[in-house]
């Protein structure tokens, strides 16, 4: 059986408050932000912040003293929690699973309350392992301290997904897991998301986790002000204030890199020959281009060899002792943070950009790079102007509607 | 007559009793274990609650059980009933006390986790606190039994049932000539079934604690 597409649901938050009674201020103070169907939105901000307590509030582990709540249109704020959180997907820090239950039974648990049939829970819990990568026939009978920090959490997200909910709630789900475990862990729930199309709320303190993941990042604030609603992107760029930009921290240029593939810049046209051409065309490219230089392919249009002018004198003719080998490439996919590293590496300053089966598409060198990335920062900078001045005026027709605001917006 | 031949000729009597002493234990516990258990519930989400069935039970304890019986003749008479009384009020402290202990020792984080994936409050108690409270709630059942097999040779003083009849048969008669024999057999009686108790309790931690949670 494979995935049905079930798009997300949206979820609306309505100056959604939360007022612990004997503190003079909120925990969590009158938050409103409107989340797609389908889309992954990250609350990232310090310690303390509310981000947390916000999270929970959208399926009411943590009951609202004010404001609603609702997914898919439907106002969730005062029907019966069990009944929500069944339909709500949870997951959390170091996994939750159930210590005295088989792995199979922890994620069974859903789908069983809601009374599906034994059968199709059977072929559900199989199904669910699959999807996140743990062979059912060796997982199914585990109990939890049987597997490692990684399987658990996976395990966890297999539980949180198994009666398929069109919303995702993750708190901190990767927290305690190692750094390279982490980064397993979070290019799975890309993938997963590319396959599910849930709406998942995801909290973390790691901004970096929060670029990767998210379609949207709320940056927040203490008291769960939301500093800054936006892409990774326009936040990288265009931080609304200093605190964003605080949080964000050195290196936004940097991260940028990290958000845009190698295909989505401007490779330059090297001249490429394969080892088939003869000598003659070779010295031709050699004199006619202004580089000095060709890329010699292998009969599988692999890069092979860069050869520069004197090489194939000095080889005296042989293409076989001629050149420096390639020794890295970076696919189409690859991240320009990626293809800077591999530039800074090589001696002079070029990589040869591969397609799916290594073939050779172009190459990218430091001038390349160093336009692309300021034209993407432009771009970035222009369209978050865009943006703001967009907000500015949509918020000043609804100040007029609502003749008195309530503070209810943050960042005048 | 040595032990051996009291015992040969003696052994009739001595297995009814050895029965109705393991008997009225077994069934003092499986009482305790239930009033225990439901008291652990009951108070276990609210400090002061927690703490006065903790208070209450361990003041129980306090009172020698030759005086708790005593006291109890009085209220309700000999033999069966001041038995029952005395022996669940004594089991009470370990199972409740450890049923405490063992609901208040689960993460919170999977209890968290159990109300996120949308457990009703009774079936977060059967299936996820219970279950894991059970291995401290098994020791304190473990504990009581052990307690009570030595006080039930007491409730004999009651004109209860069970072994302590022997041993009170034979201090009453000291210098006889089986008086000896009479204590022996009633105290060698009660270790051996408390340690048969104790196999069984390992066996039933066996086959009741889920794998997962076994250390």
């Amino acid at each position: 059986m494979t995935e049905q597409a079930v798009a997300g649901a949206t979820i609306e938050l309505e100056n959604l408050t939360k007022h612990y009674p004997g503190t003079e201020q909120p925990a969590v103070d009158s938050v409103s932000m409107e989340i797609k169907a389908g889309e992954t939105v990250v609350f990232v901000g310090p310690s303390g912040c509310g981000k947390s307590t916000t999270l929970k509030m959208i399926n009411r582990l943590i009951e609202p003293t004010g404001g609603r709540i609702r997914i898919n249109g439907e106002d969730v704020t005062g029907i019966d929690p069990v009944k929500l959180r069944r339909k709500v997907g949870y997951a959390i820090q170091s996994s939750g699973l159930f210590p005295h239950l088989t792995v199979a039974q922890n994620i069974a648990l859903v789908p069983k309350m809601l009374g599906w049939s034994k059968a199709r829970v059977r072929d559900r819990v199989g199904e669910m392992l699959d999807l996140v990568g743990l062979d059912p026939g060796e997982f199914h009978d585990r109990y939890p301290r049987q597997l490692s920090g990684g399987q658990q959490q996976r395990v966890g997200v297999a539980r949180a997904l198994a009666a398929d909910p069109p919303v995702l709630l993750m708190d901190e789900p990767f927290g305690a897991v190692d750094p390279i475990t982490r980064d397993h862990l979070q290019d799975e729930l890309i993938r997963l998301q590319h396959e599910l199309h849930k709406t998942i709320v995801f909290v973390t303190h790691d901004f970096d986790e929060a670029i990767k993941l998210g379609d949207r990042i709320a940056v927040l604030r203490e008291r769960s002000h939301i500093a800054q609603f936006d892409t990774p992107e326009a936040i990288l760029t265009n931080p609304a204030d200093d605190f964003v930009s605080g949080f964000v921290g050195a290196g936004a240029a940097l991260k940028r890199l990290n958000l845009t593939r190698v295909r989505d810049v401007e490779m330059r046209d090297y001249p490429a020959v394969t080892v088939d051409t003869p000598l003659q065309e070779i010295f031709g490219h050699l004199r006619g281009s202004g580089t000095n230089e060709v890329l010699l392919l292998d009969r599988r249009r692999r890069p092979y060899k860069w050869l520069r002018r004197g090489d194939l004198m000095r080889a005296r003719g042989s293409l076989a002792r001629a050149g420096t080998l390639v020794h890295d490439t970076v696919t189409r996919d690859a991240t320009l943070r990626d293809a800077l590293e591999a530039v800074l590496t090589d001696n002079a300053g070029r990589v040869a950009v591969t397609g799916r089966r290594g073939e050779y598409l172009g190459v990218v060198d430091m001038e390349t790079l160093m336009n692309s990335v300021h034209e993407l920062l432009e771009e970035d900078r222009l369209e978050a102007m865009e943006h703001q001045h967009e907000l500015a005026e949509t918020r000043t027709q609804q100040t007029h509607f609502a003749q008195e605001g309530d503070g209810g917006e943050q960042k005048a | 007559m040595n032990f051996w031949e009291y015992l040969g000729t003696r052994h009739q009597q001595l297995l009814v009793d050895a029965y109705q002493h393991a008997s009225a234990v077994f069934q003092c516990m499986v009482v305790a274990t239930l009033i225990g258990v439901v008291v652990g519930v009951v108070t276990y989400r609210t400090a002061w609650a927690a703490n006065l069935a903790t208070l209450t039970t361990s003041t129980i304890l306090t009172m020698p059980s030759l005086a708790l019986i005593g006291l109890l003749i009085p209220v309700v008479g000999l033999g069966v009933a001041p038995t029952v009384i005395a022996l669940t009020l004594y089991g009470l402290l370990p199972i409740t006390r450890n049923a405490i202990v063992g609901l208040r020792g689960v993460d919170p984080a999977l209890v968290d986790a159990a109300r996120g994936i949308g457990m009703s409050r009774t079936m977060r108690l059967l299936r996820i606190e219970l279950p894991l409270a059970w291995p401290p709630i098994l020791t304190g059942i473990r504990v009581a039994t052990q307690m009570l097999m030595g006080i039930a040779a007491i409730a004999a003083y009651a004109s209860g049932p069970g072994l302590g009849n022997e041993i009170f048969r034979g201090l009453a008669s000291l210098g006889s000539k089986n008086a000896l024999n009479q204590v022996l057999a009633g105290t060698l009686g009660i270790i051996v079934l408390a340690l048969l108790f104790d196999a069984a309790y390992v066996l039933i931690g066996r086959l009741t604690i889920p794998r997962g949670i076994r250390d």
